[in-house]
């Protein structure tokens, strides 16, 4: 059994590295190599569009793939040979795409969101202590008027 | 007045709906082009087997015309093709082939058997200039100002109603500009 699984788990991660990258336009330096595929996964596959050129099959991924090889071994730095992509497709074809203007509001929403509801939170268990009697209720604190209600009990109690 | 408040949420809501609700009705796979009112990019594309003329960007300058990206493996070209062959018949602007990817001689064949509406014909049998046009698919068409700068893409076969309703008129208005300047 444990020979089985041995022999299932071999098949899976041989798998997964020929997914990686077709052999026919992976780079001889693993160094290289290894910062291509890392590009690779940062841009989208414009015919598949949900897949990174890494992952698709489609010709014009393996196009890319190639082209990315090319500068990457040509001495661009990851971000231009992200950047000469990206002038050719648009940012779309960035997975990640970059801060500008036009997508402040998609990173900086998560932010505000949570500031907001975190002034929100704020303003909203402030308001609920308002009156005395919740305020000690709140610090597990007896109002005058519970202490000396207490205190007519105690001498009460004490007097029988 | 205290009570409104608890009406920002819903506001909020609201204002979230009708943004995204929006947003459902673009296309999420629209690629805007990055060449629109550029220079087309420089290259010098072999001719097709068969040919002896290829065709390079300088070719693309001097009258406005249309770029043509197809391959004899794409479905939709075959769709596409008999509308190119009534462009060409119509004259009022030549079209330019771009045979993307394509097996040596499948191009030349494909052209021979279907009929050739191209004043000129490129070989980009590695795709490598495809990706300078920020091309994704065949068929695509780029018209082309007489600068030889990219004015409009159209993606996906050109029908007789996108013809005649969209890069018709756009053609004929950038050569009233060519005759102006």
């Amino acid at each position: 059994m444990k020979k089985f699984l041995a022999s299932i788990a071999t098949v899976g991660a041989l798998a997964a590295v020929a997914f990686a990258a077709n052999p026919d336009d992976r780079l001889a330096d693993p160094e290289l190599e290894a910062r291509a595929q890392a590009v690779g996964r940062e841009l989208r596959c414009v015919v598949c569009q949900s897949q990174s050129i890494e992952d698709s099959d489609a010709p014009l991924a393996q196009d890319l793939r190639r082209l990315v090889r090319e500068r990457i071994s040509a001495g661009d730095t990851d971000r231009e040979a992200l950047d000469y992509i990206a002038a050719r497709y648009g940012d779309y074809v960035l997975l990640r795409p970059p801060v500008r203007g036009s997508t402040f509001l998609l990173w900086a929403a998560p932010a505000g969101l949570l500031m907001l509801a975190a002034g929100a939170a704020v303003v909203f268990l402030r308001g609920r202590g308002g009156t005395p009697a919740a305020e000690a209720a709140a610090d597990h604190q007896l109002t005058e008027e519970e202490r000396a209600r207490l205190a007519e009990l105690e001498e009460r109690a004490g007097g029988a | 007045m205290r009570r409104l408040i608890y009406f920002a949420p819903l506001g909020l809501f609201l204002v979230a709906a009708i943004y995204f609700a929006q947003g459902l009705s673009r296309d999420p796979g629209y690629m805007p082009s990055m060449l629109i009112d550029r220079p087309a990019p420089v290259f010098d594309l072999p001719p097709i087997e068969g040919y002896t003329e290829g065709f390079s960007s300088e070719d693309l300058k001097g009258e406005v015309s249309l770029l043509n990206i197809f391959g004899s493996w794409c479905v939709s070209c075959n769709v596409e093709h008999p509308v190119l062959l009534a462009i060409k018949a119509e004259g009022i602007a030549p079209i330019y082939g771009l045979d993307w990817k394509d097996p040596p001689g499948k191009g030349a064949e494909w052209l021979a058997r279907k009929g050739d509406p191209y004043t000129k014909v490129g070989d980009d049998a590695d795709g490598r200039i495809a990706i300078e046009f920020g091309v994704t698919g065949a068929p695509e068409t780029f018209v082309i100002d007489a600068a030889g700068r990219v004015r409009h893409k159209h993606i996906g076969p050109i029908s007789p109603q996108v013809w005649r309703d969209v890069l018709r008129p756009m053609v004929l208005d950038l050569k009233k500009d060519e005759v102006g300047a």
